[in-house]
């Protein structure tokens, strides 16, 4: 008998990772243009940048399944095109190459070397490529090293040697790179460490002697072997290696740095000719003069005609340019300048178009455009000549200012989410949908974000009305005309038509009839227009506006047709050469256009029994005299389609069609959308209902039927649509309690629904004007006209600067508010740069340091001009003091001010640990209070501190100032806090404890000594119960018996796998989600016997008697779901993401990812997600040659969750591949169905 | 007797190439060693792993990488003397 697991869940990925692991430019494309090759989390993605578009476009990304390590490029001699080599965790060396048509990394290699996953000796940690294209090497962090030879086969093929080894045991190595020796043996250089000597000393003496070297590997093509060619000992504190352009006239050799040290190395070379550089240091009031900067990142860049340069970056984000006096090859000197501050990075990529793209560590992407390249200004050069090229010799120090940019100009921030450290989702501001609230980034860069899922718009133009508008439309005057000419609103029972010129004036003498509403406006035949109003419809033809004057002219030729007596027209319909009008008696009247731009009415008519709501026809096809077909929604709840096309007999309007709805339809479109047909568009009808669904259906061209349809509820009010232009493809917008847009996704070809980040509005049309185009809309008395530009980013953020690293997010959800409490270690606090910098005024009266530019908020609370004498931290970073920590509480207002509204900095080196929001039952409901974990002295690894305390904040009625009401001091770390019953429970060390609030200090009322084995990091608690998570140790369920004196806190289940928890969320009273420090998601559950007898109603006499079970709890808990993300989940929440949406489980992880846990709840369908990602497993195993079941099983058997993000490659793949996957699924489903059954899991879930 | 061979030089030879695959001789000071410094590589390999770290210590991800290196030179202190 099969067994069913009671719970399984559907993980999908809402926003992927954008902590960048590595970025090269180069040419994937082989367009002659340059690229961008980004490795975020397990995805590759390429990206594009134009001057012409003014920005980053991302062209192709893919999941690879794997963690990737390092990627490279290279290119093979004569080659035009650069391919890709990734090290991943899965053993292989795989290479790729890129093909724009197919839109696909094709695998070009797929080279076993090792065991999978991320070990000591396996290479994969480093990889470097001879700049020739002509070999690889990959190293480990230890011992391991082994060497591809890449050759040319044929005119298409490239081969690749069997590996040959170098490796070294007990050698640790540091940084590796090609060097560029032209087309002499391909050569690498390595920085190592040999340990063995300290191996085997017992006096420990040797470890301070050991030596790092910088070894030199050359690849002997000809013998097909690997020598270590020469090494020389280097600065012990040597961390990374920069190639130096070599080859005809060009030195070669690497630049190699350290502590303090950039030096220059090359082969062979004695101690004379070796070039050194001190690193120059800061300076300024808050500096501290001795302090050593390490270089961090950077690249190298090659102008034409050889000259090169090198831009460095230290860890403080300053970043330098080295340059070479190197005439015929033979350096004399090298100099060292600043260039320019930027955000510390993890790559610089400069782009022969004149960019500088930065993957920054922390906070938003950024791509500067080169200005100058730092040879001009009157900054002082730094050359190797000023120092010895013994680092420990003597030297003048190298000092300067810092500045802001000079030779860079940021050109666009692509927002980056990484890392996000904690993350609420609320709906303070009581929209639709909740929003997700996220603090994210490190240091200064720090920020507070709103995220929504909606598209961004461009807002173009704004402009008031004489009274409310209800419809708007624009025309063309001629069928052949480019652009738009009149826009016509219908106000309140009058029609106004405005003329687009060179202003937007009133047109007159226009002859449509204004006194009257209007129904509906339709350029119609060559250069006819008509007004279909209530009483008939108005044909104006020939209509011309002569010298651009706002006064039309036309031959007085109109042409009328007026309802019958006592009849309305209640809807209608029309495209260019067809008009359908549906009469409040039932009857639809259908019109062609006759060869004089006459109406010419059909002798057929529909007759219908209940009343019309709504018409639909589609645009007249290309090459064609009409559309095929008719929509008709009636209030009997039904959308009938009828066929426009005489029939053998000679009838029109047959009803081919019909489809029954849950409410009357409010609105019809028919609409042409890419899809994944051969034809690339497929023609669709949009139905919209009274109870705000949304409908979307295929409507065959030729046989008019419907299928495949798609339902999703978009608000709560009617829906009506109007059919534009959004990113160059057709759409549909929705319009409801907010407007949606219904596009085509570009990468997946299917449906996708968002909602514009706009004011809701009732009516819009599409628009073309000469200057621009785009929606225009009316709302109230406002017309407005916008534009959608780009559809694959969906989602828009609000961004909130903060002070210090932020460590922890509480909501009010009651003021709409957040505290964050922030931290930073190693950093000058706020009293020490006051003081600092005040004494630097005394004695230098100040004249010479900067004057920054004003960045502090004036309603921070503190006079901004004590702080605006120092560097702005947002470029600069915070002054570092080692043993230091700059604390603070800030509060956040995401919703009216849009802003932070207090600050209380923390003094006497304390840091915050942890926050709670807390009403204390003894004292009432109304008082509210923000207790905070505070450490003073606290250092990391090992874990000291001197004193550590909980204070209590009380906060104003409002919620937005505090003040201090009470410190309680701690015996240990308080880094877990939780209002629990009127009281606050309190996690510190191992111990669990509950207070309530007393005058001068918290009082103690119940204590569990112990609770868990190592640390608490979290709490959580559903009625009497507390999961308390424990930073290496899973979770414990504590149970609070408050009938017992003294009250008890009694832990009594706990898990059997050590999960370093990192957060943890009660699913429902037995169940917990959480993530761990290894990147899993997982949920325990108790036993429900276990659950129901901690509950029982004593005062836990039973409990306390159980017997411990392995020197933990009396029970355990039971595993239900594992799952492997690659991302640390920082916060997770279980909440509804779309209005009307199921509750489901929302994770944010710390390089910037959030996804979703679905819980699947029709067991058909969970039998199809398994049998598809089973099948698609094996059918297109992930390109980085992973096994995807390992990949999601990195520490633990992936259990009782479905990938969702490999689910949905499925979208993507040719018609053949998914019929012949559908085909062997059992149940029943053709591709269409898994297609919709994929498209639902997000439609009704996430975005 | 050849198959108990093979296997001691099967066992050889993984104990070359897989360091820190144990034996009957392996001291206490050989078997933490490797386990801290197999730790340690996968703190600094596992990208995630690294950022957390860095941001904890409030510095760059290639200091946080070099310290960790460092700390795998000799991550269990000197080894004991000798016993003779």
């Amino acid at each position: 008998m099969t067994h069913f697991s009671n719970t399984s869940l559907y993980a999908l990925t809402v926003k992927q990772p954008s902590a960048t692991i590595d970025a090269i430019p180069g040419d994937f494309l082989g367009s002659g243009k340059q690229q961008i090759l980004t490795a975020n989390g397990s995805r590759l993605s390429l990206f594009e940048v134009s001057r012409r578009q003014k920005g980053f476009a991302e062209l192709f990304s893919q999941d690879v399944f794997a963690i990737i390590r390092r990627i490279g490029k290279f290119r093979l001699a004569g080659g035009t095109k650069d391919f890709i080599a990734i090290t991943t965790d899965s053993g292989l060396l795989v290479t790729y190459e890129y093909m724009p048509d197919e839109q696909e990394f094709r695998t070009i290699h797929s080279e076993t070397y090792g065991k999978s996953g991320v070990r000591r000796v396996v290479p994969g940690e480093y990889l470097a490529i001879d700049p020739k294209g002509r070999a690889m090497m990959i190293a480990s962090t230890e011992k391991n090293k082994l060497v591809y030879i890449l050759t040319r086969r044929g005119q298409m093929n490239i081969g690749i040697s069997s590996p040959l080894e170098a490796h070294k045991p007990q050698t640790l190595v540091y940084a590796m790179i090609g060097l560029d020796v032209g087309y002499d043996n391909p050569t690498f250089a390595v920085l190592e460490l040999d340990y063995s000597a300290c191996e085997t000393d017992p006096t420990g003496d040797l470890y301070n002697d050991l030596q790092m070297d910088l070894v030199y590997y050359e690849l002997d093509l000809g013998l097909n072997h690997v020598v270590r060619k020469w090494s020389e000992h280097v600065d012990r504190s040597s961390n990374i290696l920069f190639r130096v352009p070599g080859g005809d006239g060009l030195p070669s050799g690497v630049l190699c740095c350290g502590e303090d040290n950039i030096s220059y190395r090359r082969i062979f070379n004695s101690r004379s000719s070796v070039h050194r550089l001190a690193i120059p240091r800061r300076e300024g009031a808050t500096e501290d003069p001795y302090r050593k900067r390490i270089i961090v990142a950077g690249t190298l860049y090659t102008l034409k005609g050889g000259e090169f340069f090198h831009l460095l970056q230290t860890d403080d984000g300053d970043v330098f340019k080295v340059t070479f006096d190197a005439p015929n090859g033979i350096v004399e000197r090298i100099k060292i300048r600043v260039f320019d501050t930027l955000p510390v990075a993890t790559s610089i990529c400069i782009l022969k178009a004149g960019f500088i793209y930065i993957a920054c560590e922390s906070g938003d992407r950024i791509l500067y455009e080169l200005d100058s390249l730092g040879d001009s200004g009157d900054e002082p050069w730094f050359d190797s000549s000023q120092f010895p090229s013994d680092p420990a010799k003597p030297f003048a120090v190298p000092y300067f200012r810092p500045r802001p940019l000079t030779n860079l100009i940021p050109v666009e921030f692509v927002p980056s989410m990484n890392p996000i450290l904690d993350m609420q989702v609320a709906n303070p501001t009581m929209e639709d949908a909740p929003q997700i609230y996220t603090v994210n980034g490190t240091g200064s860069r720090s920020t507070f974000r709103t995220t929504r899922n909606a598209l961004e718009v461009l807002d173009l133009i704004e402009s008031s009305l004489p009274q409310n508008a209800s419809k708007v439309w624009t025309t063309r005057l001629a069928v052949d005309d480019e652009f738009d000419t009149l826009i016509i609103l219908c106000l309140h029972s009058r029609t106004l038509i405005l003329k687009i010129g060179e202003d937007v004036d009133e047109a007159t003498n226009t002859g449509f009839l204004t006194e009257t509403n209007t129904l509906g406006i339709q350029q119609f035949g060559h250069d006819g227009i008509v007004q279909i109003h209530p009483r008939g419809m108005r044909g104006v033809l020939g209509m011309e506006f002569p010298n651009d004057e706002s006064e039309a002219m036309h031959g007085g030729r109109f042409i009328d047709w007026a309802a019958p007596e006592h009849r309305t027209i209640v809807a209608c319909t029309a495209n260019n050469r067809q008009i359908a009008v549906a009469l409040s008696s039932g009857e639809i009247n259908y019109f062609e256009c006759d060869p004089d731009g006459d109406f010419a009415m059909a002798d057929d008519y529909i007759a219908i029994e209940s009343t019309v709501t709504c018409l639909a026809i589609p645009e007249v096809p290309e090459g064609r005299i009409r559309a095929n077909v008719l929509a008709v929604g009636c209030s009997d709840r039904s959308v009938r389609v009828y066929s426009t096309v005489p029939d053998a007999t000679g009838v029109t309007l047959q009803s081919i069609s019909v489809q029954s709805l849950t409410a009357p339809a409010t609105d019809l479109t028919i609409s042409y959308m890419v899809d994944k047909s051969s034809a690339g568009y497929g023609q669709y009808l949009h139905i919209g209902l009274q109870s705000g669904v949304y409908i979307r259906s295929t409507l065959a061209e030729t046989t008019g039927e419907i299928g495949d349809t798609r339902r999703r509820f978009l608000g709560p009010e009617p829906v009506t649509f109007a059919r534009i232009i959004a990113a160059g493809e057709p759409a549909v917008v929705a319009m409801t309690s907010r407007p949606w847009l219904c596009y085509t996704n570009p990468r997946s070809k299917t449906l996708q629904l968002t909602p514009i980040n706009y004011i809701p509005f009732k009516s819009a049309w599409n628009f073309e004007g000469s200057q621009f185009k785009g929606i225009i809309c009316v709302s109230g008395n406002e017309l407005r006209i916008f534009s959608v530009n780009n559809v694959v980013d969906n989602f828009v953020y609000e961004v909130i600067p903060l002070k210090h690293t932020p460590r922890k997010l509480v909501a009010n959800h009651d003021q709409g508010l957040f505290y964050v409490i922030q931290s930073d270690s190693n950093t000058m606090d706020l009293d020490t740069r006051k003081t600092l910098i005040k004494q630097a005024k005394t004695t230098q009266n100040g004249a010479d340091i900067i004057k920054a530019p004003e960045t502090e908020d004036g309603a921070e609370g503190h006079n901004a001009s004590d702080e605006s004498d120092e560097f702005p931290p947002v470029e600069f970073g915070w002054p570092k003091a080692p043993g230091k920590w700059a604390s603070c509480i800030q509060v956040v207002d995401p919703v009216t001010d849009k802003a932070v509204v207090h600050t209380e900095h923390l003094h006497h080196n304390q840091s915050a640990l942890s926050a709670a929001l807390v009403a204390f039952e003894s004292l009432g409901e109304n008082t509210m209070f923000l207790a905070v974990g505070v450490a003073q002295d606290l250092q990391l690894n090992p874990i000291q501190f001197s004193t550590a305390s909980v204070q209590l904040w009380q906060l104003s009625p409002n919620g937005r100032t505090m003040h201090l009401y009470s410190e309680t001091p701690m015996t240990n770390l308080p880094r877990a806090l939780l209002a629990f019953k009127g009281k606050l429970a309190v996690g510190a060390g191992r111990d669990l404890m509950l207070y309530d609030c007393g005058t001068k200090a918290l009082l103690r009322k119940a204590f569990a000594p112990n609770c868990v084995p190592n640390h608490i990091n979290g709490l959580k608690t559903q009625g009497g119960r507390l999961v308390v998570s424990d930073q290496s140790q899973s979770v414990t369920y504590v149970v609070h018996k408050e009938q017992a004196y003294p009250q008890r806190l009694i832990p009594f289940v706990d898990d059997t796998v050590a999960r370093w928890t990192t957060c943890a969320e009660m699913v429902d009273y037995e169940t917990v989600v959480g993530g761990d420090k290894f990147g899993n998601l997982w949920v325990v559950r108790c036993p429900s016997n276990v659950s129901e007898s901690s509950d029982e109603p004593n005062d836990g006499q039973h409990l306390t008697q159980d017997k411990k079970y392995l020197a933990g709890t009396p029970n355990r808990l039971n595993l239900v779901a594992h799952y492997f993300a690659n991302d640390i989940p920082m916060a997770i929440q279980k909440t509804n993401l779309i209005s009307g949406g199921e509750r489901i489980i929302f994770w944010a992880g710390l390089q910037g990812t959030l996804g979703v846990l679905i819980p699947f709840s029709s067991r058909r369908q969970h039998k199809m997600f398994q049998q598809l990602e089973l099948l698609l497993q094996t059918a297109d195993p992930p390109i980085s040659g992973r096994s995807h079941l390992a990949f999601r099983s990195y520490y633990t058997p992936s259990k009782c969750v479905i990938d969702g993000d490999l689910c949905e490659r499925f979208l993507v793949f040719g018609r053949d591949k998914r019929e012949s996957i559908a085909g062997q699924l059992a149940g029943g489903w053709t591709s269409d169905m898994i297609d919709d059954a994929i498209w639902l899991q997000r439609a009704l879930y996430s975005f | 007797m050849a198959d108990k061979l093979r296997a001691q030089q099967q066992l050889e030879s993984l104990q070359a190439r897989y360091i820190g695959t144990g034996s009957a001789d392996t001291t206490k000071f050989e078997w933490t060693s490797n386990i801290a410094r197999d730790s340690l590589t996968s703190y600094l390999g596992h990208p995630p792993m690294l950022q957390y770290i860095s941001i904890g210590l409030g510095q760059s991800r290639e200091k946080t990488r070099i310290q960790l290196l460092e700390r795998m030179i000799q991550p269990v202190g000197p080894p004991p003397e000798p016993k003779e």
